[in-house]
């Protein structure tokens, strides 16, 4: 495969895993039971620890150790060879190996596809949808400053 | 001498069943579940997360349930728990320019680009008690309107444009990050170290500290520059992945404190800068952390470091409330043979006392 290949792949899957951390692990069951899963074992244990969390000093300087937070974490092999993994913030282990899978059926080509229009497009748009809605009600509290106009308008 | 004293087991053991039962409460009452603590006691989570120094609501909503809503208590269980897993590595510094903001506001510029937008806030708030809300209050659903897509760019990157602030340091490819959970505490500390202490620093304290900044105690005539909370994306390098990961979301905010200018014959005068940053929505926590990390630049600003929020050392170390509570309160702790000990001098120096101020009496009895 070339770079630029690559490249668009490995962008394919980390779209695909940023919907999927975003998303409940109950959505991600719900959708993965609509598509015949390919067999696969774990590579890696579903699995629970810790990152340190980074920030910059003024939000665009040097980085800082901010704090920790939770994450679990899996890998999955298809039956096929594809090797997929899940990260994910918090202890769900679960979804962790099912974001997992998922990445696996993103690299196949027999599955990319289908996990794309059943599981990950779906799971996107409710991300989407509930972005806007916050957006939305974050907007109603923009303030509209006015000029008081003194004397004769 | 070493005296072993047995015979609190049972005590103790009877102790933690009727804490467990004052901590139910009367139990005709529903108990509250962590979801209605994380979702209704919001800020106490954000604060438990961010002094904890461990993001992750649940579990710190447990940690308010078991601690009764001790605050400190409930942070320490948090730190505590911290060390029952192991840890992957750091994540990819958060992009706080790219947040999906909830609230942002700049009292320095009226018409920034993206606006002024309240969120979520106490401000403007009467404080008067409601009495609505004791039971069965049921808001009404937040009004919408359309939300611009221009982006909100901060506050601190507009006035750099023109060099009017200074720029924030840049990393140094040779140094690691500090971190205080790894290494003992060296003073000076380094501005990333300095940042995370004052992150999981206790909230009281460093308001306390902010606050007497203000009030001429190491005065450095801030301005918020802005304040804004809201999520950010977050990655982690995953080695056997070989790219960054994204892992979700969290929510944060941050708190850019514009300062005093500086200037020299060799710089043009511009202003300095005081940052904050932690979880959830902690206002009042990063305005105060951001107001502390100004005043102990004063040795790299050539400032006269004079007053207690200037004095790293000082700050650094009181500023931890779990090594606070864990110092003050071993004092209920058995300390029966050190204060023996105490007790047998006293009683000795008294006796030494008492025989000094009577033995010329008697003498010149005697004569």
């Amino acid at each position: 495969m070339s770079s630029s290949g690559q490249n668009s792949k490995e962008a394919q899957r980390k779209a695909a895993m940023a919907v999927l951390a975003h998303s409940g692990a109950a959505e991600i069951a719900g959708r993965l039971q609509q598509i015949a899963v390919p067999a696969h074992e774990n590579l890696r244990e579903p699995e629970n620890g810790l990152v340190m969390l980074r920030g910059r000093v003024g939000g665009d300087g040097a980085p800082f150790n901010l704090g920790e937070a939770t994450v679990s974490r899996a890998a999955v092999r298809l039956a096929t060879g594809e090797v997929g993994f899940g990260y994910t913030l918090g202890r769900d282990a679960q979804k962790a190996q099912m974001i997992a899978l998922c990445d696996a059926m993103v690299q196949s080509a027999q599955f990319a596809d289908e996990v794309e229009a059943k599981v990950v497009a779906p799971l996107r748009a409710a991300m989407i949808a509930e972005r806007s809605r916050k957006a939305a009600e974050t907007a109603a509290t923009r303030v509209d400053f006015y000029t008081m106009v003194r004397g004769e308008g | 001498m070493y005296v072993a004293v047995k015979g609190g087991e049972r005590a103790i053991e009877n102790a933690h069943r009727l804490l467990a039962h004052e901590r139910r409460g009367d139990r005709d009452v529903a108990e509250v579940s962590l979801a209605q603590i994380s979702e209704q006691l919001s800020l106490g989570v954000d604060r438990v997360m961010t002094e904890g120094s461990l993001y992750d609501r649940e579990l710190a909503a447990l940690a308010i349930k078991q601690a009764r809503g001790d605050m400190i208590e409930a942070i320490f269980l948090v730190r505590a728990f911290r060390a029952t897993l192991p840890r992957f590595g750091a994540t990819e510094p958060v992009n706080t320019g790219e947040m999906q903001v909830r609230r942002r506001i700049s009292s320095t510029f009226k018409d920034i680009p993206g606006g002024q937008i309240l969120g979520p806030t106490f401000d403007y708030t009467h404080r008067l008690l409601d009495p609505q809300l004791a039971e069965g209050f049921v808001p009404e659903q937040p009004l919408t309107a359309e939300a611009l897509q221009a982006a909100t760019p901060r506050v601190t990157d507009i006035l750099g444009r023109d060099g009017l602030i200074e720029g924030s340091p840049q990393a140094d490819a040779d140094a690691p990050v500090g971190d205080l959970t790894r290494e003992p505490l060296n003073f000076p500390a380094d501005r990333d170290l300095r940042l995370q202490n004052l992150a999981r620093g206790d909230e009281g304290f460093l308001l306390a500290l902010g606050y007497s900044t203000q009030r001429g105690y190491g005065r450095n005539h801030p301005f918020a520059g802005e304040i804004r909370f809201g999520e950010v994306e977050v990655e982690f390098f995953a080695e056997d992945a070989g790219f960054a990961v994204p892992l979700g979301s969290i929510e944060l905010t941050e708190c850019q404190m514009v300062n005093q200018f500086k200037g020299s014959a060799n710089e043009a005068p511009c202003f300095t800068r005081g940052y904050g940053l932690a979880f959830g929505q902690s206002e009042r926590k990063t305005m105060s952390m951001a107001l502390v990390d100004r005043a102990l630049r004063a040795r790299e600003l050539d400032e006269e470091a004079t007053s207690p929020a200037q004095d790293e050392e000082f700050v650094m170390s009181h500023s931890d409330n779990v090594q606070a509570t864990g110092f003050v309160e071993h004092l209920k702790l058995p300390h029966y043979v050190d204060f023996h000990s105490e007790l047998g001098l006293l009683r000795k120096l008294r006796q030494e006392f008492a025989e000094a101020n009577e033995a010329p009496e008697m003498q010149e009895a005697a004569e």
